[in-house]
């Protein structure tokens, strides 16, 4: 029997972003990158943002970064979103340099105790054999 | 756009026959009565209408086959929100150009009945990136710049609720507001938590509701209803769609570039207003777009709310309708605050008149801060 998902799943997953999903399967955190310019990017796209070369690479991020930003959820607005409230939904911002979007756990869901600019790194959530994601926790 | 100015006159402005629940409207009829009641402030008719501007999902194709008319000029731009703030920039050069000699800009949107409404939207990066975190809805990303602002700046709960209560004294006094009770700041920081820093009185209402705007060139202007109220400036800009992609959070570009244009075609400075009207969604965005605008310096645009410039009475009178937060707030707010500077210019509004106002601002934004529209507005050219 499956286990029901607890969160809504990408659909569709982009042509342009299977090298980061790939590398989520296999526990690597992959940012692409401007063949010419050098500078990592983020979402995934064909042309590079800062000197729009088409020579896109990619590369492996550390896992580390900072609480760029942060909200705490007291309710879902997406019913496919099953993890029950409070959660907190965060903007991290990588040491590469890209910020993402993602939840913050493995730390009580409350203002007093999240803070910005805490360090955090990345942990591994398995949702389906083609899907994991990325979420964040305080750096140990 | 410096020899613009002033070339092109708001002639028309309304709303829908009614605003608020209306599983009985369409979406697509709340389009058609603002656009009939506009027209008709106007007086002018259906007929006269050749330009045809709307965002959203409906195209300005189907609002002239609706309304049994055949446009020559069509603009559909949707950036959020905001669209019809930018759209009387972009009507002012079709008409100036002669591209179309009567121009409405109209929204409806059945925003909290969907009657009508397919929801269908492009969710490829959100649907990626976003939602699976829990993501969905603006108070879901609002949130992010306006806590960031918070850390930056040391701005509080209390501030963003000083912007809750002076709009409510606002709605107070329209008769067409949804919520008119006053509140107090306590009742803000008391009202249900939804998305930390948000509570409940610190989001828009979710309405379903129309409004629709018409303009003509100057010299026809003259013959028109009611007394013409011209486009002074106009400005627009875009940055991103992706909050993680907004550059320097909490300063808007995107709005900065809509205001630098605007203020430069109209030829005015800060201080010139008397009467400022921006878009409330979150009680955090007035202030913020009044840094990103230069009104004030960074972390400084919730002084306005705080010692009370921005209230009924105050120096510097701002979301005079009762904004998003307490008048009407369907989901593409801009076309709202146009409506209500249109009429403060006119010197229509009753016990929310703001006296001798000369010169409105408005500026809105489209998504979260991504991108933005300005005009300027007077009744004196
Ligand atoms: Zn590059």
């Amino acid at each position: 029997m499956e286990t029901e998902l607890q969160r809504p799943l990408p659909t569709p997953m982009t042509p342009e972003a299977m090298p980061y999903w790939d590398g989520l399967r296999e526990g690597k955190l992959m940012l692409p990158k401007c063949g010419d310019c050098d500078t990592p990017f983020f979402f995934p796209r064909i042309i590079c943002p800062h000197c729009h070369s088409r020579n896109i690479g990619w590369m492996q991020a550390s896992g580390k970064g900072t609480l760029y930003s942060f909200q705490i959820a007291y309710r879902a607005l997406n019913p496919h979103f099953k993890i029950p409230p409070p959660y907190v939904l965060a903007m991290v911002e990588l040491e590469e340099g890209p910020r993402i979007m993602s939840n913050l756990i493995n730390i009580e869901a409350d203002p007093a105790v999240v803070k910005i600019g805490m360090a955090v790194e990345v942990v591994y959530e398995k949702q389906t054999d083609e899907v994991t994601i990325p979420l964040f926790q305080p750096a140990s | 756009m410096k020899e613009l100015s002033n070339s092109v006159a708001i002639v028309g402005v309304d709303e829908s026959d009614e605003m608020g629940t209306l599983p009985h409207v369409s979406q697509l009829s709340l389009h058609l009565q603002a656009i009939h009641n506009a027209v008709t402030d106007a007086g002018l008719k259906v007929s006269d209408i050749d330009g045809i501007f709307t965002a959203g999902q409906h195209s300005p194709a189907l609002l002239g086959e609706a309304l049994g008319i055949t446009p020559r000029y069509v603009d559909g731009t949707t950036v959020g929100g905001c669209s019809f703030i930018m759209m009387v920039g972009h009507a002012v050069a079709a008409l100036h150009h002669g591209l179309c000699d009567v121009a409405v800009i109209s929204h409806g949107e059945s925003g909290r009945s969907g009657t009508g409404v397919t929801r269908n939207r492009d969710t490829s990066l959100s649907g990626q990136f976003e939602m699976p975190y829990g993501f969905g809805g603006a108070p879901t990303y609002f949130g992010m710049i306006t806590n960031r602002h918070m850390y930056e700046y040391g701005t509080t709960l209390e501030n963003w609720a000083d912007v809750a209560v002076s709009t409510r004294a606002w709605a107070g006094l329209n008769p067409k507001a949804k919520f008119r009770d006053p509140i107090t700041v306590q009742d803000v920081l008391d009202s249900p938590p939804l998305f930390y820093p948000f509570n409940l009185l610190n989001i828009c209402l979710v309405t379903d509701a129309g409004g629709a705007v018409v303009l003509t060139r100057a010299d026809r202007a003259k013959d028109c209803a009611k007394k013409p109220v011209y486009v002074r400036g106009a400005g627009e800009g875009t940055e991103h769609t992706l909050v993680t992609n907004m550059t320097d959070i909490p300063h808007s570009k995107a709005t900065a570039l809509s205001g630098n244009k605007a203020f430069e075609m109209a030829g005015v400075t800060h201080s010139d207003f008397d009467h400022i009207m921006l878009y409330d969604a979150f009680t955090s965005g007035p202030p913020m777009m009044l840094e990103s605008l230069g009104f004030c310096k960074p972390g400084e645009g919730v002084t306005f709310f705080e010692d009370g410039k921005s209230t009924p009475g105050g120096t510097l009178p701002i979301n005079t309708n009762g904004g998003g937060l307490s008048y009407t707030h369907s989901g593409m707010y801009g076309i709202f605050p146009i409506i209500e500077a249109v009429r403060q210019q006119r010197g229509e509004c009753g016990d929310r008149q703001v006296p001798g106002a000369k010169l409105s601002l408005v500026n809105g934004m489209g998504g979260m801060l991504s991108a933005a529209g300005t005009i300027v507005l007077s009744h004196e050219r």
